[in-house]
């Protein structure tokens, strides 16, 4: 058992813990993820770390309701414990391995959307503790679903927060404050996207037109997490790929995401589960984890 | 009773098992188990004892059994085998002990698999366990992989009186044994955590999620965690696929896929959080023992079951035994018959799988005769499911983490016999250094590192 050490509801549906698990905690970096299961019964979910304490033995993790298992564990509070909790799994961000000076020489760009603020932290984290300012752009429906501003502030170099309907900071998606900034007349070497998939696809879009080189962090379905199953495989370049194994950060310009969507489909959205259930008919198993049991 | 004939075994009904999870295999009863074993001839010179890879004094304990000492019986397997009543079920006897049984020649051998089956349940059901009168002498060994060799190895270990602790990736311990192996051929809750409890009776420290190479390194293992020696039963997981068009499509399953959803995360049962998907018509393609568990479960599940396989009935790598059950459930084996493409529809499911028919020509490297596509002659199978079960490889987490543990080219842990890798104190087995194979060779080979350990550690 995971002991949880804080439980907070950051926005509408997204909640924030803090869960001992000191195996994680000194060996994790960012753009790693780890996977839970609330209870004895639960599904296995995959989550990016969004922050580590290596001397308390503790990581933090962003979750956002889309479905029963995730519902379920909102019920969880301080004192409470997660059943099960393993990682870090996938391979760290590129640019923990490389020469810090070097870093130093590169701009950087940031660009995270809804929940994929959380993932996006740590790595902002880690550049600001080795004397990088990155600048970031934070993406939001809508004001009440900004998240983690203050801590983002404390870190990034420029923060620019932008909401969909414009009810805080800019307004509109965070491709246009991408292409804001490049009219503003700045440059960037290495771009760093997390956020829904579609966003990280319009993202891409943009960057390959702007020859900015970019890194995603997909997040698709998954089971075990350690390369055993293949639930996961992405269409990377001319290659397969497993997301656990050899991400979850890949370059963007070379992702499938019109795939990728498709297949997260299978199980996960409302579109997929309906799908599911007609195509499966009588013989649908329920315990799809999202159709809150009316099948 | 015709004595050159096997008692024959009691099995659920085809029609009722292929809608039920329940075991396929009903076992002997007493009276059962006691008339087989009276045809053991008791050999000087037992042939079925050099075919078991862990040597179990096989004559020994059915003689046992001949005399109703059940519990005689059951501590002659204990001293060889840490897991009887998962053996009993999963071993391919026929080509082991009973392959090589004197009663073979003119007859049937004797059921050497389904007495040790009895003999272990037996155990279960009379609260007998494996005793353990040893002293601890004070050294650690890590196990990492709670499958049958990282099973096997820890109990031999604590036999000889060292501190054990087993870490595993996975929330559930057992590994093959329980995200691979259906519930049907072998019950989880029933033998394999019975089994595993048994290995914790022997002192042995389990510790769940803990991934070597990313939680903890082997170095700090041995380091920061004093362990002084390392057995890696890491096993062989990782999935293969055949690398033809519309392999991404939705509804493409690996049978590691499959099987883990049903089995780890008990997604057969409707009650379960995880999915599954259950397609109208499934199609299977390998023909290997984990092909058969794969299309057994999808029929279970109320699909429609082919399985597609390019060589002949002659070369069907799987067990007769359990090609024999698929075929009585009622699965449909497309023979010599290869997948070329996954059809899709407009939103990326599965809606067929292209096949082209193959003939065997020449015997190739293997021994068996190569399968030739015949021009010409694909067809499509309308389906929405399929599951690609190709055979897995091992798992590179560890070995790509670990300075100095070198591997072969199909990524396998170079081992000696003893288990002794090219690390000093870093021990191997099973199919992390076979490749996939079953589970009583990565047993045999748990017990050899745990020989190979204690030698070294004695030094």
């Amino acid at each position: 058992m995971y002991k949880i050490l804080k439980a907070e509801k950051l926005a509408e549906n997204i909640f924030e813990w803090e869960v001992e698990a000191p195996r994680v905690a000194s060996n994790c970096e960012p753009g790693q993820f780890v996977i839970v299961r609330a209870f004895e019964d639960s599904e296995r979910i995959p989550l990016t770390i969004c922050d580590y304490d290596r001397e308390k033995g503790s990581i933090t993790i962003v979750v956002q309701v889309i479905g029963e298992g995730t519902y379920k564990m909102t019920s969880l509070k301080a004192g409470d414990a997660f059943h099960d909790f393993v990682g870090p799994l996938g391979k760290a961000s590129e640019f923990v391995e490389e020469d810090v000076e070097s870093l130093k020489n590169k701009k950087f760009l940031f660009v995270a959307g809804g929940l994929g603020t959380a993932p996006v932290y740590p790595q902002v984290k880690w550049m600001h503790e080795h004397g990088i300012d990155v600048d970031v752009i934070v993406g939001a429906k809508t004001k009440d679903l900004v998240i983690m501003e203050e801590e983002m502030k404390a870190v990034a170099g420029n923060l620019y927060i932008t909401t969909d309907d414009g009810s805080y900071g800019r307004s509109g998606m965070v491709t246009k404050v991408v292409e804001d900034l490049y009219a503003e007349g700045k440059t960037y070497d290495i771009c760093v996207t997390i956020g829904p998939m579609i966003m990280m696809k319009f993202v891409c879009l943009l960057t390959k037109k702007l020859g900015l080189h970019t890194i995603v962090s997909m997040n698709p379905i998954m089971v075990d997490g350690t390369g055993m199953c293949g639930a996961c495989r992405l269409q990377v370049g001319d290659e397969i790929k497993f997301a656990c194994v050899d991400g979850p950060e890949f370059d963007g310009h070379l992702v499938d995401f019109d795939q990728a969507m498709k297949r997260q489909q299978m199980y996960k959205t409302k579109e997929g589960r309906a799908y599911l259930a007609a195509k499966e008919g009588d013989t649908h198993h329920g315990g799809c984890g999202q159709c809150g049991g009316d099948k | 009773m015709d004595v050159m004939k096997k008692v024959p075994i009691k099995e659920q009904d085809p029609k009722v098992r292929a809608t039920n999870f329940e075991e396929v295999c009903l076992g002997y009863s007493k009276e059962e188990a006691v008339e087989e074993a009276s045809r053991c001839l008791n050999c000087k010179n037992p042939l079925c004892v050099q075919g078991c890879p862990v040597s179990i004094h096989i004559p020994d304990f059915i003689s046992k059994v001949k005399e109703e000492d059940f519990e005689g019986a059951y501590r002659i397997i204990s001293e060889s085998s840490s897991l009887p009543a998962v053996c009993g079920r999963v071993c391919p006897q026929e080509t082991q002990c009973e392959g090589k049984c004197v009663r073979g020649i003119k007859g049937e051998a004797v059921s050497i698999g389904k007495l040790e089956r009895f003999v272990a349940d037996w155990a279960f059901a009379n609260d007998i366990h494996p005793t353990l009168n040893v002293e601890k002498n004070g050294k650690k060994v890590a196990v990492i992989g709670s499958g049958p060799s990282g099973l096997s190895c820890a109990g031999d270990l604590a036999k000889l009186g060292y501190d054990v602790t087993v870490f595993e990736a996975l929330h559930e311990f057992g590994g093959v044994l329980v995200y691979g192996i259906p519930e049907f051929r072998l019950p989880k809750e029933r033998v394999v955590a019975k089994e595993i409890e048994n290995v914790k009776a022997l002192g042995v420290k389990f510790e769940n999620n803990v991934i070597i190479g990313k939680s903890v390194t082997i170095e700090e293992l041995m380091e920061k965690e004093n362990f002084d020696a390392v057995f890696i039963g890491s096993g062989a997981g990782l999935p293969k696929f055949m690398g033809i068009p519309g392999e991404n499509a939705s509804g493409v399953f690996s049978a590691n896929e499959y099987l883990t959803r049903s089995n780890l995360m008990k997604a057969f049962n409707s009650e379960s959080s995880t999915p599954i998907m259950v397609g109208k018509k499934t199609v299977v393609v390998g023909g290997g023992n984990v092909a058969m568990d794969a299309a057994r479960t999808a029929l279970r599940l109320g699909s429609e079951v082919y399985v597609v396989y390019r060589r002949s009935e002659a070369e069907l790598p799987a067990r007769v035994e359990e090609v024999h059950h698929a075929k009585e459930e009622g699965i449909i084996f497309n023979l010599l018959t290869n997948p070329v493409e996954i059809l899709e529809d407009e939103n990326g499911w599965v809606k067929g799988i292209k096949c082209i028919r193959m003939e065997l020509g020449e015997p190739d490297a293997s021994g068996r005769r190569r399968p030739v596509e015949v021009p010409g002659s694909e067809f499509t199978i309308d389906c929405d499911v399929v599951i690609m079960s190709l055979g897995t490889s091992p798992n590179p987490l560890i070995s790509s983490t670990t300075k100095g543990l070198e591997i072969n080219g199909r990524k396998c842990i170079i081992a000696q016999e003893n288990g002794a890798t090219t690390k000093e104190g870093v021990y191997a087995g099973g199919d992390a250094v076979t490749g996939a194979a079953t589970v009583i060779l990565a047993m045999g080979a748990g017990r050899a590192a745990a020989k190979g350990i204690h030698e070294y550690l004695s030094k």
